[in-house]
């Protein structure tokens, strides 16, 4: 099927490893240009919160960090998922090249909310729904780097640690609702709810927000071909791609 | 076919029996350990006592999954179940019988470590409505068995792994967390005179919904394992 096609391409490391060249330079101007508008207008060119001061500027960097940790765990399990019914090898790769950016993002997200907690609540650390389950989150991305690395053999590795973000993925809802229902501190999701930010804020936040997801594709794309070249290291397209470029980069 | 695989299990669980009471000695020991490291006054081993005796049966549950997956997959007989049965069928005889033989006795112990954790201090002795002790053993008995659920994926997963015996603590101890919050808040909320029949119909939600998709994701992980 003709319009299928793409899903196919994406499923060949070749493909992908040769076209992937051609988007990063693109996405990395893209995500400058983002980054450049979304700080001047977070950090300078935005109104001053009435009650939190200046540490309102952390929400532009919380925020995007704290959804990006939400939908990378949310797209690590997707991909789990196809690697396990239609047993693509690329799915599995994916898996892994989000792992540790999205245990990244995670950690900033607890990082700066914590920095946004000593002046607004007074403390670092609350026994809040969203916070314990954040660092559960945290924790969930640890186990599956963790049972990924333990194995020598890496088609079991990938299958073991897919099987553990599809069943950590279900659990995350039910993590959040007990934990909810224990204790509550943080504000209630207000980014898209209607007049409930200021569209001064609105603005930076969500070019802030853009320039983030461009961020974590990029990462996740360089991780991506990292693992491309460790896992298919002896095949011949990407032996000739490597020659390829390192003769480019003698000449020049 | 089930009842093949369970008997087998439960067989083989009867003849190392000492083996299968370490699990519940450590259950005791632990609570034990907590009147020392923080006080042995009667209301506050009460306050603490849910959170101690579930965190406890927790652990234990853990340490406790080897007995019944390791020996299979190292001597190789994890595979011939594998082809006799399907892995689902494999899984939920391992599940049962690991409950049977160590979530069952976590229960049937627990009025000993109710009387030691003091959690009938102060209440009106023989009123059985006041006994915090049945209540205690009720959320046991419904979360101890989601517990084994869980924790068979947890050791499943990790038969092939190099290091495996922390591994599955990491892995599985976050999808602990639900269980643990509202298997100590059931005590807690009798202990408060408030009512505990929500928390209680919540352990038992989570059990039925761990017993209808997690022997999957236990078959599946078993599969991986020997593949």
């Amino acid at each position: 099927m003709a319009s299928w096609r793409w899903f196919h391409q994406l499923g060949s490391p070749k493909w992908f490893y040769q076209k992937s060249a051609s988007w990063l330079p693109w996405l990395w101007v893209a995500t400058a240009i983002l980054f450049a508008f979304g700080l001047y207008y977070s950090l300078w060119n935005s109104p001053v919160d009435y009650q939190q001061g200046n540490s309102v500027r952390i929400m532009y960097i919380h925020v995007p960090v704290a959804a990006l940790s939400m939908i990378g765990y949310l797209a690590m399990a997707i991909c789990a998922i196809i690697g396990l019914v239609w047993k693509m090898k690329m799915a599995f790769m994916v898996t892994r090249a989000i792992a540790p950016v999205g245990a990244a993002m995670t950690f900033l997200a607890l990082f700066t909310g914590s920095m946004w907690g000593i002046p607004t609540w007074g403390t670092w650390w609350e026994w809040d729904a969203r916070l314990t389950s954040e660092l559960l989150l945290l924790f969930l991305y640890l186990g599956f780097i963790a049972l990924h690395s333990s194995f020598a053999d890496r088609s079991k590795a990938d299958r073991s640690a897919a099987v553990l973000a599809i069943v950590g993925a279900i659990n995350v809802p039910i993590i959040y609702g007990s934990v909810k229902w224990w204790n509550t501190l943080h504000q209630a999701y207000s980014v898209t709810k209607r007049g409930a930010i200021d569209p001064q804020m609105q603005t930076p936040l969500f070019i802030m927000i853009g320039a983030f997801y461009l961020l974590f594709a990029i990462l996740v794309i360089v991780r991506l071909r990292l693992e491309i070249m460790s896992r298919e290291g002896k095949s011949q397209w990407l032996q000739a791609e490597v020659l390829a470029n390192r003769s480019v980069g003698v000449k020049s | 076919m089930f009842f093949t695989l369970l008997k087998r299990e439960l067989m083989l669980a009867r003849r190392n029996w000492v083996a299968i009471l370490i699990p519940l000695f450590f259950f005791v020991m632990v609570v034990v350990l907590f009147p020392f490291a923080i006080s042995p006054e009667a209301e506050f081993l009460q306050k603490i006592a849910p959170g101690v005796i579930w965190v406890a049966a927790l652990l234990a549950t853990l340490l406790s999954l080897d007995l019944f997956y390791r020996s299979d997959y190292s001597d190789g007989a994890l595979e011939q179940l594998l082809l006799m049965a399907s892995p689902t069928q494999v899984a939920l005889a391992k599940i049962v019988a690991h409950w049977l033989m160590t979530g069952l006795p976590l229960v049937l112990v627990s009025p000993l470590l109710a009387g030691l954790m003091q959690l009938n201090y102060g209440l009106p002795q023989g009123i059985l409505e006041a006994n915090q002790t049945p209540i205690l053993m009720l959320s046991l008995l419904l979360g101890t068995p989601t517990l084994c659920l869980l924790g068979a994926i947890g050791i499943s997963l990790s038969l092939a792994a190099s290091r495996n015996g922390i591994l599955v603590a990491v892995m599985i101890l976050p999808l602990y967390v639900p269980i643990l919050i509202f298997g100590s808040a059931t005590i807690t909320a009798s202990l408060e005179n408030n009512g505990y029949n929500a928390q209680l119909a919540i352990l038992g939600a989570l059990l039925l919904f761990a017993l209808a998709l997690t022997p999957f994701a236990t078959g599946r992980a078993l599969k991986i394992a020997v593949s």
